[in-house]
């Protein structure tokens, strides 16, 4: 007997939903294989994992503040994936845009009037888009691919905030340490609920999901940015100019990540400090995926994603497992995830063995 | 003999919940302290030296006392939810980065009943307290080493950031080399980063071309003495005992021990005398130490580092007394004066004798 995948003629309509629910029955078991052989009760483990995090207010607050800066960097990603324009750098632009916003926030703050917050938001959309701008102007201009582009302007932007940080933005009563002075409250997220951390920038970034879902899928330049991903030859020939998109799909998604970078410095950092987001613009293109390139998809992604952080951290804390057992846990939840999606566009066939011509056996 | 009786029937009434109030986890069970990490735990290096201090603690209270460790926790917004979360189940936590410092604040003043302490910060509470080490007291004496066993007069430094403890680091290490040896310069490369073992073996392989021959890190990883065992160079370790990364080359280290502290500290919270507070211990509190020294270092060099040792622990010698010039010449401090804590808790220069920028 061998297995063989064969590719389906059309995607299978019921895979794409049972898809999801195989992976969760199939993580569900080997999650639990696992704590068993650690001599950890399964359950229990799971409710950690899954469950807990989500049973109080608070929690849910963190699970939105957690996932908010994945959903704005991996909407943003999603959009230029749909023209195949690679935006791999959206580390670099949330690193500009809470650097934009969060200069804004220093030079501003203090004065109490309303619009410095609205100017420090977008300060930190217009750090991001400017960052992107570069790629973009690459792209067009000299053809340099934006994934090596993009790419190696996240380093420049995180040399750049550990400059600002160690040198001339440097809090002056700091003691010298690498941090800026704290942000005034005039220029940080109003909370939603008094005692968490939900800042009004998660409901803004929730309604990024509906606004890029109309855009990709009911306006002409969505149109425009799809043909041009899926038919570059039709594109091409109905006259879609593809420097356009890409400064588009490039610009869009630099502002997101521009502006999930000062969400995340004007809300529950309150100042800048070397190390600003662990890898948030790297995760994301895991969850623009893990999403199918479709806002709601991602949106879905997203707080998948955050709950597998917080549920790590839940069995840290809890279940005082070490940090590997957790990176095993996400890792297998999203190996399954991503697996399961390959039946929807192949199926799975037992063949009986191959028989081997004697004189060939060397080749089997 | 009324009022007596009452009163002990008040005491006897009241004693119950004094006692659930002292600590709401701690009436069911043993004593519980959380700690968070910014590194992994590893078998070496920052973290695992607070993680071995850990476990000694625990072992020393033999079941009255329980921990719980989360490794690995972006300093950032991830910070405070990880530290509320160790303080909803703890009665004591410790936060051992400085990045920490901000988050640990918020969450301390929400939970004013648990006791928090951050390692490397500066700011306090009633119910936080601060502590850190002197790494430049054992740095100073890694110096004194370097002066006497380099043959080429250059010896290196592997900087993470130019924060103040690193700067401590660098000067006296300039210090105690040139106190046993004028001739020495000091060169520093930077390399942005606390765990790098590639970035750190980059800088250490530019620092032995330039001729330095013996090495010193401020970085958490073995990468300097794995490179200094391969190509025949002195080094001395940092954070932990990093001898069997260079059973030939290395010739000590400059050791962080905290389990005496942690020990201190939870007794303390225990007994209920635990009052915030700031903890700067060095040689003379044992929270820094020297690790074994190496076989070949010559016996007249081990005996002298033991005696500027002594010295330090007596107060007859402070790495940063005068006189002292920086790096353009200028008399920072004169003979018979030193730096206060507070100068060197801020240092943001460097001393005569290195090569190198902030």
């Amino acid at each position: 007997m061998r297995i063989s995948l064969q590719a389906r003629a059309r995607p299978a309509r019921a895979m794409v939903w049972l898809s999801p629910l195989l992976a969760a029955v199939l993580s569900v078991i080997g999650v639990s294989i696992l704590f068993a052989l650690l001599g950890r009760n399964p359950l229990v483990a799971l409710d950690t994992l899954f469950i807990a995090p989500l049973q109080s207010s608070e929690g849910l607050a963190e699970l939105a503040l957690k996932a908010t800066p994945l959903l704005l960097c991996a909407i943003g990603i999603a959009i230029g994936c749909r023209a195949e324009v690679w935006n791999i750098g959206a580390e670099g632009q949330f690193t500009l845009g809470a650097i934009t916003g969060g200069g804004a926030a220093l030079v501003l703050g203090g004065g109490g009037q309303w619009w410095v917050l609205p100017v420090v938001v977008l300060a930190g959309i217009a750090g991001g888009m400017a960052w992107a701008a570069i790629p973009a102007l690459l792209k067009t201009r000299f053809n340099a691919h934006e994934i090596l582009t993009t790419l190696m302007l996240s380093y420049v932007a995180i040399q750049l905030l550990g400059y600002l940080v160690h040198g001339p933005w440097k809090d002056p009563e700091g003691y010298s340490f690498p941090q800026t002075r704290q942000f005034a409250p005039d220029t940080l997220l109003p909370l939603l609920i008094e005692g968490t951390r939900l800042h009004v920038g998660v409901l803004l970034a929730l309604l990024t999901v509906p606004l890029g879902s109309i855009l990709l899928g009911r306006t002409m330049i969505g149109f425009r940015i799809r043909t041009v991903g899926a038919a570059p030859g039709a594109a091409r020939y109905a006259g879609f100019s593809r420097e356009r998109v890409v400064w588009i799909c490039l610009l869009l998604s630099g502002g997101l990540a521009g502006l999930a970078g000062i969400f995340e410095v004007a809300g529950p950092d309150g100042q800048l400090t070397p190390v600003i987001s662990p890898g948030y613009g790297f995760a994301a293109i895991i969850v623009a995926f893990l999403g199918r390139l479709n806002p709601f998809g991602i949106l879905f992604a997203s707080l998948l994603m955050a709950l597998i952080y917080l549920g790590g951290e839940g069995l840290q804390v809890s279940l005082q497992l070490p940090i590997a057992v957790t990176g095993t846990v996400q890792g297998m939840l999203l190996f399954f995830l991503l697996a399961a999606d390959v039946l929807i566009n192949y199926r799975v066939r037992l063949l009986p063995a191959r028989r081997v011509p004697a004189g060939d056996a060397r080749h089997a | 003999m009324q009022t007596t009786r009452r009163d002990l029937m008040r005491t006897a009434l009241l004693a119950p919940v004094a006692a659930g109030a002292i600590g709401s986890a701690r009436a069911a069970g043993p004593y519980k302290v959380g700690f968070m990490y910014v590194g992994p735990v590893e078998e070496a290096g920052y973290t695992y030296q607070h993680d071995h201090a850990r476990k000694l603690m625990e072992e020393k209270f033999a079941g009255k006392v329980k921990t719980t460790y989360v490794e690995n926790v972006p300093e950032g917004a991830d910070a405070e939810r990880v530290i509320r979360k160790l303080a909803q189940s703890n009665d004591m936590v410790f936060t051992t980065s400085f990045g920490y410092m901000n988050p640990t604040v918020k969450v301390a003043a929400q939970f004013p009943k648990v006791k928090f302490e951050h390692a490397t910060g500066y700011k306090r509470a009633a119910n936080l307290s601060t502590y850190s080490a002197r790494f430049y007291e054992g740095r100073f004496l890694a110096g004194v080493i370097a002066g006497r066993m380099t043959k080429s007069n250059v010896i290196g430094f592997v900087g993470a950031f130019p924060i103040p403890e690193v700067v401590q680091n660098i000067n006296a290490y300039a210090l105690g080399a040139r106190m046993v040896n004028p001739k020495v310069t000091v060169k520093v490369v930077w390399v942005s980063t606390w765990y790098d073992p590639g970035k750190e073996r980059a800088a250490a392989d530019t620092l032995m071309s330039q001729g330095a021959d013996v090495l010193v890190t401020h970085t958490d990883s073995a990468a300097v003495q794995e490179a200094g065992e391969q190509r025949g160079i002195w080094t001395i370790g940092f954070n932990s005992d990093m001898s069997k990364y260079g059973p030939k080359t290395c010739l000590t280290s400059v050791v962080s021990d905290w389990s005496g502290y942690y020990i201190q500290e939870v007794q303390d919270a225990m007994d209920g005398t635990w009052k915030s507070h700031d903890t700067w211990g060095g040689l003379k509190s044992g929270m820094v130490v020297l690790a074994p020294f190496n076989a070949a270092l010559p016996k007249p060099v081990a005996d002298e580092v033991m005696a500027r040792r002594q010295d330090i622990i007596d107060g007859k010698l402070a790495p940063f007394q005068g006189p002292l010039k920086d790096q353009a010449g200028a008399e920072k401090v004169p003979a018979g004066g030193a730096l206060s804590d507070q100068q060197i808790l801020g240092m943001n220069w460097l001393v005569q004798g290195v090569e190198g920028k902030i």
